[in-house]
């Protein structure tokens, strides 16, 4: 491994040492790697130096893990505390580090789970109520919010896995279901550091077209103040949209994201984690609640992003969540296609320039989903099972399940639920693709015609086309209709009749487009000719 | 938080919207959330935010459920069809009751409303009548929605089928179409095979030709982009 990066000007921290892992040193030993990373992570918080810190917290930190620590522990908080002035927030940060690196490599035991919660109480408390001065990488915040929330998911799936938990691990789910990783503590902390942070006002002055020093800056405050509790709170909107998303409730979980525009750049867009999760959870949502036009919107945006920049990610240590994420959204986005066959809303194969033709989103999908689709268009209900358990968000129940009967496993209650619904919502809409595919055929059709060619009666036909009519128009937030119909028609006593698919070329975009080339052209010959 | 609702105890003149904004995750508001449901039954009100916050507190603390409230909530979600309240509320309640009655005879209802099959929906609910008619307004909200679907589908809709989706016949239909022609622009006539027909208002829904273009509107994005070069 080298130096891994040279700091111009920067000559504190040097992550390449010989050293190799040695079991036989005593438990409380702590390594001089340890000793100069803590001790150079520490002064570079005390010295705001917020480039080093990233450095410190992205790269070194990870090196160190998986050189030193693949199968075991970092030393405790309270073993380093010597190295950096036994600084109370910063050991609360190290462990936040040393829990999240425990969750990730190391079998977590239940101590460890609630060591973390209590250390996760105490950080959180120390930066709503306490005076903090820091200037942390958003990155950090984002993985803190992240990881509380993936924490609180990991102990309720652990805690509804019954059938191998000891006595003594059922009598403490029992003695500290109301204290540990509750889901009304979970909640209310994320809400208060929301709250606290009064990001809703920053975000609300945004809307009305100002532009604040919080999104101009990524977050960051450069007037010496902390940027630690104003972008936790924003943080942690995402974060709360996402824990009712996993509870099952869309409603609010897009309630919650409507504070953010996710088709502008924000903060949201500096983390890349951040930037899938915002859309992965609000996609989701909105196809869950029918409204399968953003949902389309939304997931081509962000894969069309992740395609143009997976190459700078390739050695990120979250590469691997992103192409599954990735790949989870190809399959949610044949779901909504197969709802909603509006495919002009996706990156089309002509798109970009031949030789990455392969890379758009539209070819991805066949070639990624493009058999599951088939399968979908002929009612194969096992497709549509296997994409949304695929690509669904790991679904949590929030309560202790009932101790007294450890052979049940409730694991999967929560994810069966939303399954169940959604394959219902699949059943209700299934005749639908098959009367597009007529009525597109057709000016006017008799609806007993069109009956015979799908194969139904007149009344079911009937009933049919009040579905498509139904579940292809709803009431929007300010009441109006919205239509999400890829083929509009009209009954008019026994026959219908469908409105010429509308052609909807973008003049105006072409224009402005090809304005800006000549405006851009001109001004290069300009200059050629005052040389 | 429990100060925060101290505060609010002083402050009575918050409505309930208010409170479940202030407090969503707050277990000590579940019996004013409880009295709020059977409060919008009797005055034939919907709130659907206060109602799913109820349901999320019962999902935290599923020992406190009250199935005669989650009834009321779901009729009252079956109600605000076209919303998606039903589909909504029933992602909160645990898998265990769905196959119970009456939740289970709910989601039927639901169904047969989502796939609008309106004869075989008030056929189910003259056998429901005990979960139903204690929620004053049920049948003219869902008479609602059906004209509502109607009018997204149907320029001209035969009497039979109109009578169908309301649940209504003979005079009580002659009465019904009377005030609709009166009020809602509705005409009344006799169709090809002689039977009755009635002409919905028209809407950009039920007549494509009343859609706006949107391409012909350019969004003040894309106009921005010009700035620079008109500058």
């Amino acid at each position: 491994m080298a130096a891994g990066y040279e700091r111009d000007g920067y000559g504190g921290y040097e992550d390449s040492y010989d050293e190799r892992p040695d079991d036989a040193h005593p438990p409380d030993y702590v390594p001089d790697y340890v000793k100069s990373f803590v001790g150079y992570l520490y002064r570079s918080i005390r010295e705001k130096n917020v480039y080093e810190v990233h450095q410190m917290y992205e790269s070194s930190f990870s090196k160190l893990s998986e050189r030193f620590f693949s199968k075991s522990h970092w030393p405790s908080a309270e073993l380093v505390a010597p190295y950096v002035d036994n600084d109370h927030v910063f050991c609360l940060l190290y462990k936040e580090m040393y829990y999240r690196h425990v969750y990730a490599k190391l079998n977590v035991t239940f101590q460890e789970r609630l060591e973390s919660w209590d250390n996760y109480c105490n950080l959180f408390t120390v930066i709503l109520h306490g005076n903090v001065n820091m200037q942390l990488p958003n990155q950090w915040l984002w993985d803190m919010v992240d990881e509380f929330i993936y924490q609180f998911q990991a102990f309720c799936q652990y805690r509804t896995k019954l059938k191998n938990k000891t006595e003594q691990e059922l009598s403490w789910l029992k003695q500290y279901d109301e204290q540990v990783w509750n889901v009304y503590g979970v909640a209310n902390f994320l809400q208060a550091l929301i709250d606290k942070s009064e990001i809703l006002q920053v975000l609300e002055e945004e809307k009305d077209g100002a532009v604040t020093a919080f999104s101009a800056n990524d977050g960051y405050d450069y007037e010496g103040g902390s940027n630690v509790l104003k972008v936790l709170g924003y943080f942690s909107i995402i974060g709360l949209a996402r824990v009712h998303c996993l509870l099952g409730d869309y409603h609010t979980a897009l309630k919650r994201l409507a504070h953010i525009d996710l088709t502008q750049h924000g903060v949201y867009s500096s983390v890349i984690g951040c930037h899938i999760t915002a859309a992965y959870y609000y996609g989701f949502s909105n196809m869950m609640m029918l409204r399968y036009i953003d949902a389309i919107k939304t997931f081509n945006q962000v894969l069309v992003y992740i395609s143009k920049t997976r190459q700078y990610h390739q050695k990120s240590s979250q590469f691997e969540w992103i192409l599954k994420k990735n790949e989870q959204m190809y399959a949610l986005l044949a779901i909504c296609l197969w709802f909603c066959p509006q495919w002009h809303l996706v990156e089309s194969e002509n798109a970009r320039s031949d030789s990455q033709r392969n890379e758009t989103v539209t070819h991805q999908l066949k070639e990624k989903r493009g058999e599951k689709l088939s399968k979908m268009h002929k009612n194969d209900e096992a497709a549509f099972d296997e994409c949304f358990s695929y690509a669904c968000p790991k679904f949590i129940s929030p309560s202790l399940p009932d101790l007294s009967d450890t052979s049940g496993n409730y694991s999967q209650e929560a994810y069966r639920l939303q399954l169940k619904l959604f394959l219902s919502e699949v059943r209700q809409q299934q005749l639908l693709n098959k009367i597009r595919n007529y009525v597109k055929l057709y000016t006017t059709i008799s609806i007993a015609k069109l009956a015979s060619l799908v194969e139904v009666d007149e009344a079911t036909l009937r009933m049919a086309l009040m579905t498509y009519k139904h579940k292809t128009h709803y009431i929007d937030d300010d009441g109006s209709v919205a239509s999400t119909a890829d083929v509009e028609f009209y009954i008019d006593e026994d026959v219908v009749h469908i409105a010429e698919p509308k052609v909807t070329k973008r003049f105006s975009e072409i224009f402005v487009r090809h304005i800006l080339k000549f405006d851009e052209l001109v001004g290069d010959l300009e200059r050629v000719a005052l040389e | 938080m429990v100060s925060e609702w101290e505060r609010e105890q002083e402050q009575p003149q918050l409505t309930m919207e208010q409170l479940v904004a202030l407090n969503p995750y707050n277990p000590d508001i579940l019996p004013d959330l409880e009295a709020y449901v059977q409060e919008q039954v009797a005055t034939e009100t919907y709130s659907f935010d206060s109602n799913l916050c109820l349901l999320r507190l019962y999902q935290f603390e599923p020992r406190n459920l009250n199935v005669n409230i989650v009834t009321k909530i779901l009729v009252k979600a079956l109600m605000a069809m076209p919303a998606p309240d039903f589909g909504l509320c029933m992602c909160l309640v645990p898998e265990r009751l769905h196959m119970l009655h009456p939740f289970f005879t709910l989601a039927t209802l639901s169904h047969y409303l989502e796939t609008a099959r309106f004869r075989e929906f008030w056929d189910e609910a003259a056998r429901n009548r005990d979960i139903l008619e204690v929620i004053p307004g049920f049948e003219s909200a869902i008479q609602s929605y059906g004209v509502h679907v109607l009018s997204l589908t149907y320029q001209k809709v035969p009497r039979a089928v109109l009578a169908e989706a309301l649940n209504l016949e003979g005079l009580s239909l002659d009465k019904y179409l009377e005030f609709h022609a009166a009020n809602s622009g509705w005409k009344l006539h006799k169709g090809h095979g002689g039977s009755q027909v009635v002409t919905l208002p028209s809407n950009e829904y039920n007549d494509p030709s009343q859609r706006k273009n949107a391409g012909d509107n350019i969004s003040l994005d894309v106009v921005s982009k010009l700035f620079p070069v008109l500058a």
